[in-house]
């Protein structure tokens, strides 16, 4: 189970990576979702992973993480993955704004000029 | 007085803890409530909006009395912890107010204050919920310094960013769309590091909470060492992007000249957040007692802010335009301030917390005299050419140049009342804010790099990087110089202006205020550095702060207790 969510937070965050770095302002948006993906699994991952256990005390039972999964970093998570939606619903936004302002859709707001033309 | 000061000090006492979430109330709940105004009652939300930020710079002048005062809390350097959810330490989020906390806190509500009056004059007009944005920066920059928690860091740090994106699009436009499109995209990726970040040190230690991380890094074992310094360097990437340092700054200067100038002003701010979390986090995870662990990335810390110095230094020479030469300033600003943390002695510490107060004081002031300047030299229109060939489609009408209505005598146009010597004021501003930003005699900006300077010749054997940092730290101040001394010359001397500037007090007075600021450093010099070196000597012992944060009590539950029910043990 480690070497596959080791492997989904890898492709993930290769893929965010490289899009972010093209130069379309919509490969950039997916690239930042797809690295928040990537986190979010990532935070996940640092309560251990571990199957069949819930973030609650059972009675009868000590309350160490041997008996429980870690509540936090799911708690982590939803707030990541909220601020990451509100965050990418306004860059949605401003990335509309310069759309209609330049007329293009590069992140610099103007094509790169070839050489020769 | 000494009896109003016993008055005050019982007060202090007697609101403490609560005091410390006041400058993140205040501002919330200012912004919640102007969201209920409605977009036509402007003059209810500036005046809010001045009100509120002399309530949080109020509560922060108190808690800095409160931190600082003999008869307060433990006496000098107490640290005032509050529990929000009333959970004990490691279990809870806590804020805590510490000298350097309040510190940063006051220079925020300071600066808050002038620029939320200087928006008045006309620039909260210039697009929609400027003064609800600007609180909640506010909140989010308050919340930043005062909170304890390493999530909640972020959570704050969010808030900031959120609202940072809002005020730099403020007023809209080609430029500032741009360059916040670049700007937006940065902070997300950042923010996911800060994300992972987080997310290892809580894998490792099992603890978000500052002060508790410093204590398991110490007990840690050696094998689990190397992943909580690669989750220090991926945090420390984020914290390096927002602070502006060299290379994750290329967006820096674009957009702190692309916002108008009373958001210009605020985010000088946003960089000193990320020298403060640096130093704060650097100082208690990797505290001298923390074995293998002690001072981390030094070395790393150092080259950065000196590469950050020497970027910023010839940058500003390299520049023309006004808002450029500010946002060149800033980085200028944040790579001295980086090294000095780097270097790790208190007594460059203690310089480099005053020149941090002296040094964003006059960037802000700088933003805003700005905005005054190329106003002047655009002969009177609101805006500048760029801005009024149809590229901000959504400028209040209110903005535009107005051809043959409310002109005075000499048939120039009105912007509420203007004050006599314009120019006078002008240039004597640029040379304050020259003086300081160079650091020259006899202002703060001086006593802050000399403060630095013998703090770094004072210490037995002074390394190669503490030369270079000499070196860089007097050229980059000559350099500066040069810079603004030719860009003086060029607006007030050389072209004679056929038009007065109109300059309204609602704009002249947080300038004066911020520069005025500058002068009261300069004069009391004495008692702020004593409290930078009482701060910089706190810092590099944080047992202190630790035991405030895991020693401070839960309040008591108000309930009567009930008749005592037998209850059952639970069987093991």
């Amino acid at each position: 189970m480690e070497a596959v969510l080791a492997l989904a937070i890898g492709v993930l965050s290769g893929s965010g990576v490289y899009l972010l770095l093209r130069p379309r302002t919509f490969q950039v948006i997916m690239g930042l979702t797809l690295i928040s993906y990537a986190v979010n699994l990532f935070i996940f991952s640092m309560g251990r992973l571990k199957v069949d256990s819930e973030p609650v005390l059972i009675k009868g039972f000590s309350a160490t993480l041997a008996n429980t999964a870690d509540p936090m970093p799911q708690a982590l998570v939803l707030t990541a993955i909220v601020i990451g939606f509100a965050m990418t619903a306004l860059f949605l936004v401003v990335m509309l704004a310069s759309r209609g302002l330049t007329g293009t859709d590069h992140v610099d707001g103007e094509e790169r000029k070839e050489a020769g033309e | 007085m000494t009896e109003l000061f016993h008055l005050l000090d019982r007060f202090l006492e007697f609101s403490m803890p609560h005091l410390v979430a006041v400058p993140i109330l205040v501002p919330m709940l200012t912004a919640a409530l102007m969201l209920l105004l409605g977009e036509n009652r402007r003059r209810a939300k500036s005046a809010l909006s001045v009100i509120s930020g002399l309530v949080g710079l109020l509560a922060a002048l108190a808690l800095l009395r409160w931190v600082n005062a003999a008869d307060t809390g433990g006496g000098p350097g107490s640290i005032g912890v509050y529990l929000p959810g009333n959970w004990r330490a490691p279990f809870g989020i806590v804020l805590v107010a510490d000298r350097l906390s309040t510190l940063m806190v006051a220079l925020t509500g300071v600066i808050a204050f002038a620029a939320s009056i200087y928006s008045t004059s006309r620039w909260d007009r210039a697009g929609v919920h400027f003064h609800p944005l600007l609180q909640l920066q506010l909140m989010g920059l308050n919340g930043a310094f005062l909170t304890g928690d390493l999530f909640n860091l972020f959570v704050f740090f969010e808030v900031m960013l959120a609202a940072s994106y809002g005020l730099l699009l403020h007023g809209s436009g080609r430029l500032r769309v741009q360059a916040g499109l670049h700007y937006i995209a940065i902070n997300l990726a950042a923010s996911s590091l800060f994300l992972i970040g987080a997310a290892i040190l809580y894998g490792v230690t099992g603890t978000l909470n500052m002060a508790d991380l410093g204590v398991r890094i110490a007990e840690l074992a050696p094998g689990d060492r190397g992943l909580v310094h690669a989750a220090a360097a991926i945090l420390a990437t984020a914290f390096f992007a927002k602070a502006g340092a060299w290379p994750l700054n290329f967006w820096l200067v674009p957009a702190y000249s692309a916002a108008v100038s009373p958001v210009g002003a605020v985010f000088a701010l946003l960089t000193k957040l990320g020298v403060y979390t640096v130093l704060r986090l650097w100082t208690v995870l990797f505290a001298p007692d923390t074995g293998d662990s002690a001072a981390f990335g030094q070395a790393a810390l150092v080259g950065i802010g000196l590469a950050t110095l020497f970027v910023g230094a010839i940058g500003i020479v390299g520049t023309q335009r006004l808002s450029n030469l500010a946002g060149f300033s800033v980085l200028v600003s944040a790579g001295t301030l980086l090294t000095a943390v780097g270097l790790g002695q208190p007594a460059v510490w203690a310089g480099a917390l005053y020149y941090l107060l002296s040094s964003t004081l006059a960037v802000s002031a700088f933003f805003l005299l700005t905005d005054m300047i190329e106003r002047w030299r655009n002969a009177g229109m609101s805006v500048a050419p760029h801005e009024a060939a149809g590229n901000a489609p959504f400028l209040a009408e209110d903005l535009r140049v107005i051809d043959d209505v409310n002109l005075d005598d000499e048939a120039q146009a009105l912007y509420g009342r203007a004050i006599p010597a314009g120019v006078a004021f002008l240039g004597l501003s640029f040379m304050g804010c020259t003086l300081l930003l160079a650091g020259l005699p006899p202002l703060s900006g001086f006593v802050g790099k000399f403060a630095m300077l013998s703090g770094v010749l004072d210490e037995k054997g002074v390394t190669a990087a503490a030369w270079l940092f000499l070196v860089l730290l007097i050229v980059s101040g000559f350099l500066s110089l040069i810079a603004l001394s030719r860009t003086g010359i060029r607006h007030f001397w050389t072209q004679p202006h056929p038009t007065m500037p109109s300059l309204p007090a609602l704009e002249v007075l947080p300038v004066a205020a911020l520069l005025a600021a500058c002068v009261a450093l300069t004069v009391w010099a004495g008692p702020v550095m004593q409290h930078a070196q009482a701060t910089a000597r706190g810092l590099k012992a944080p047992e202190a702060y630790r035991n405030a944060v895991m020693g401070a009590t839960q309040v008591p539950n108000p309930v009567v207790a009930p008749a005592r029910m037998p209850v059952k043990e639970a069987a093991p």
